[in-house]
């Protein structure tokens, strides 16, 4: 048997899905927000919900989701797509409504909006890229920027006293009691792709049956960001970013 | 016992090289090619074909969707 | 009365100008509110959720965290073609700007009402005009423009909420209600509108075609959106505001005239300033002086051609306003130098009485 055999639609197991269209992404070489844009328009393909899905994108790197995922998008100012989302659901009540935002627009810039959204329990599901640093802007240090991690504002590395501390919003969000689904993921293996993808859809599944809000937290690298080849930021993540900012389910009611 | 072989098939155009694919497989059936796509990334190819298992692996980790994963028990 | 009759009906009633607003705008079909409050006009919210409309007409009424977040709930709503409004007092109205300029480079219909209070700063709950720059001039960042009514009236208030809508909806725009505290304040008698249904879904994808209300299979993904990275393209997004900013200033300027007919002086003033500047006209016709009152309704688009009209006519001009001059600068660019121009104004939340008026007319322009 030849390769060109195997090579035949009867024989498909995996490929992209429509709802991801054909445009390139703009994303640097592996990226995890590629992974992730990809899990979610699987899922909304799965559910098929393509058309009943009004994304929210940040201000950002992701800041051109709306161009990769064939499905009505709303592009929000830096920090407020909780805002946007919150109106989105409750004008309609049975759409999915999620909001895609990096660490920088969610727990800075935006973090009145997504704790009050989610201390209100609006129905939409909240995805969370943390990188620990600014992508777009070109490095910067973010609220979830690692002690003694470097970056362009924090050239010498992060300290309390000039810069205090990282945030763990994720932990904050879990103790509010509109979040009914707080979880904290990654995208780096085959293993931890697969689950990442479990907590999406629980998430999406929760917002449509009006449990109340879900953040999935998906602890990301940023190679350029953090200069290193992709594999060795998966190996950095791991190593340093783990520890802070532990794997695993916060709140799953 | 039956056997399955698999096969992928990178979008050459899509990839950017960035090996997390490569990094994935079980089997080795991955590298970097020597050759440059238009962009000018050293994308995926299939070096081992003959190992593949068509797990998805590699797919599965791919942040740009380039990779298509086929599989036949033989 | 039974329900349908009531409905169907205009109602009159007594009430304050901020209550006009919460009525009218549940009666017009208004598909959401989303507002924080802030006196002098916390009203409009307080009426909304004691009405309930969520029970009547499905409108959904939310008291945000911050003026920020109230106007990007505005943004997603109007993202998804729905009819949705806030308001605020002047310190809020700073806070939304952000938000102001996103549904402009969106090209988002939205209504926001600014209830004006006096400031710098904190400034004070007193009723003032201060805000007239901020509104008609931007506010936010980039070329972007306000269609702003000033209401005179607590009957403007309702009728200028319904209008406010109509208007955005028809220009894609942002309509400012500007009002100030004490039109926000004061009771009236006023004709509130019939109810109207709001928009179905079928409706607004129909008269909405770039709203977010899910992709179907017939059309490409809607992206409500105010990024462009590319020059050419970000030009062309101006150029085409530009070009419906210039269709407004034709079509929609409104204005009211006060004895102007052979008037030798005129006197510019909007919202409650006019009603003040109107005593002050009569008691200066008493005195033989012939002096007219232009009141515009719309500040942007401003009435340039009727203050340029009269600035053929009369002698001079004096703008009243509650602010240390901001209106008087349009005034005198429509009049292009022609006449005397003068502004007088109380500042800090003082309203000038129609005595101080007419000694301001007296004193700045007849005998100057």
């Amino acid at each position: 048997m030849t390769i060109n055999d195997i090579i035949n639609p009867a024989n498909l197991v995996y490929a992209k899905t429509k709802v991801m269209n054909d445009v390139p992404m703009h994303y640097c070489p592996g990226c995890s927000h590629g992974v992730v844009h990809k899990l979610i328009a699987e899922i909304i393909e799965e559910m098929d919900f393509q058309e009943k899905t009004i994304a929210i994108a940040p201000v950002g790197c992701a800041v051109f989701a709306y161009k990769y995922l064939d499905i009505d998008w709303q592009q929000a100012a830096h920090g407020r797509a909780p805002a946007l989302a919150t109106a989105v659901k409750r004008l309609l009540p049975d759409r999915l409504v999620f909001t895609y935002q990096g660490d920088g627009d969610l727990a800075a810039i935006g973090t009145a909006e997504t704790i009050h959204a989610a201390n209100r329990g609006e129905n939409i599901a909240i995805i969370f890229i943390n990188n620990g640093i600014y992508g777009m802007t070109g490095g910067q240090m973010a609220p979830t920027t690692l002690m003694g991690m470097k970056s362009s504002t924090s050239p010498n590395g992060r300290t309390v006293p000039l810069n205090g501390h990282p945030l763990d919003i994720t932990k904050l969000l879990a103790q509010l009691d509109g979040t009914c689904y707080v979880t904290r993921q990654s995208v780096h293996t085959v293993g931890t792709v697969r689950k990442t993808k479990k907590a999406i859809r629980l998430a999406f599944e929760n917002s449509m049956a009006g449990k109340g809000t879900s953040v999935v937290e998906i602890v990301s690298t940023c190679n350029s960001g953090w200069k290193m080849t992709p594999e060795a930021s998966n190996d950095w993540m791991v190593e340093n970013m783990f520890p802070v900012f532990p794997m695993g389910d916060l709140k799953n009611l | 016992m039956a056997k399955i072989k698999g096969a992928v098939v990178v979008n050459v155009e899509r990839c950017k090289g960035c090996n997390l694919c490569v990094v994935a497989c079980p089997s080795n059936v991955l590298a970097l090619n020597k050759e440059a796509n238009s962009k000018g990334y050293n994308y995926s190819a299939m070096v081992d074909a003959d190992s593949c298992v068509g797990c998805a692996a590699c797919a599965l980790v791919c942040p740009d969707a380039c990779i298509t994963v086929y599989k036949v028990r033989i | 009365m039974n329900d349908t009759k009531k409905h169907n009906e205009e109602e009159v009633k007594l009430m304050k100008g901020n209550e006009a607003i919460a009525h009218a705008a549940i009666r017009c079909g208004c598909d959401g509110y989303f507002g924080y409050p802030i006196t002098p006009q916390s009203e409009i919210m307080e009426t909304m959720m004691e009405l309930e409309p969520w029970n009547t007409t499905g409108m959904v009424v939310l008291q945000a965290e911050s003026e920020t977040a109230s106007i990007n709930m505005v943004y997603g709503a109007a993202g998804c073609g729905k009819k949705a409004m806030t308001s605020s007092s002047s310190p809020g109205i700073s806070l939304m700007q952000e938000g102001l300029s996103y549904l402009a480079g969106a090209e988002l219909p939205a209504v926001v009402v600014n209830v004006m209070r006096g400031g710098p700063g904190l400034g004070t709950i007193q009723p003032s005009q201060a805000d007239y720059f901020q509104t008609v001039k931007g506010g936010g960042h980039g070329d972007y423009k306000l269609i702003t009514l000033a209401p005179a009236s607590v009957q403007e208030m309702a009728d200028h909420t319904v209008l406010a809508f109509d208007l955005a909806f028809k220009y894609r725009v942002t309509a400012m209600v500007l009002a100030d505290g004490i039109i926000g304040q004061m009771m009236e008698k006023v004709v509130l509108p019939p109810y109207q249904p709001r928009m179905t879904e079928a409706e607004i994808a129909e008269r909405c075609p770039w709203a977010t209300l899910g992709k179907p299979a017939s059309r490409k993904p809607n992206v409500i959106n105010s990024l462009q990275l590319l020059a050419e393209e970000m030009e062309e997004v101006n150029l085409r505001l530009q070009g419906r900013y210039r269709e407004i200033e034709k079509n929609e300027v409104r204005y009211e005239e006060f004895q102007c007919e052979d008037a030798e002086y005129l006197v510019v003033a909007f919202g409650t300033m006019a009603r003040v500047c109107q005593k002050a006209v009569e008691m200066a016709r008493a005195e033989g002086i012939k002096v007219g009152l232009l009141r515009p309704i719309t500040l942007y688009p401003f009435p340039v051609d009727r203050i340029c009209h009269y600035s053929h006519t009369t002698k001079g001009m004096l703008t009243v306003e509650m602010n240390a001059g901001q209106m008087v600068e349009d005034v005198r660019l429509a009049s292009c130098g022609r006449v005397p121009v003068e502004h007088f104004g109380r500042l800090g939340g003082i309203v000038p009485s129609p005595d101080e008026v007419l000694e301001a007319l007296k004193t700045k322009i007849i005998n100057r």
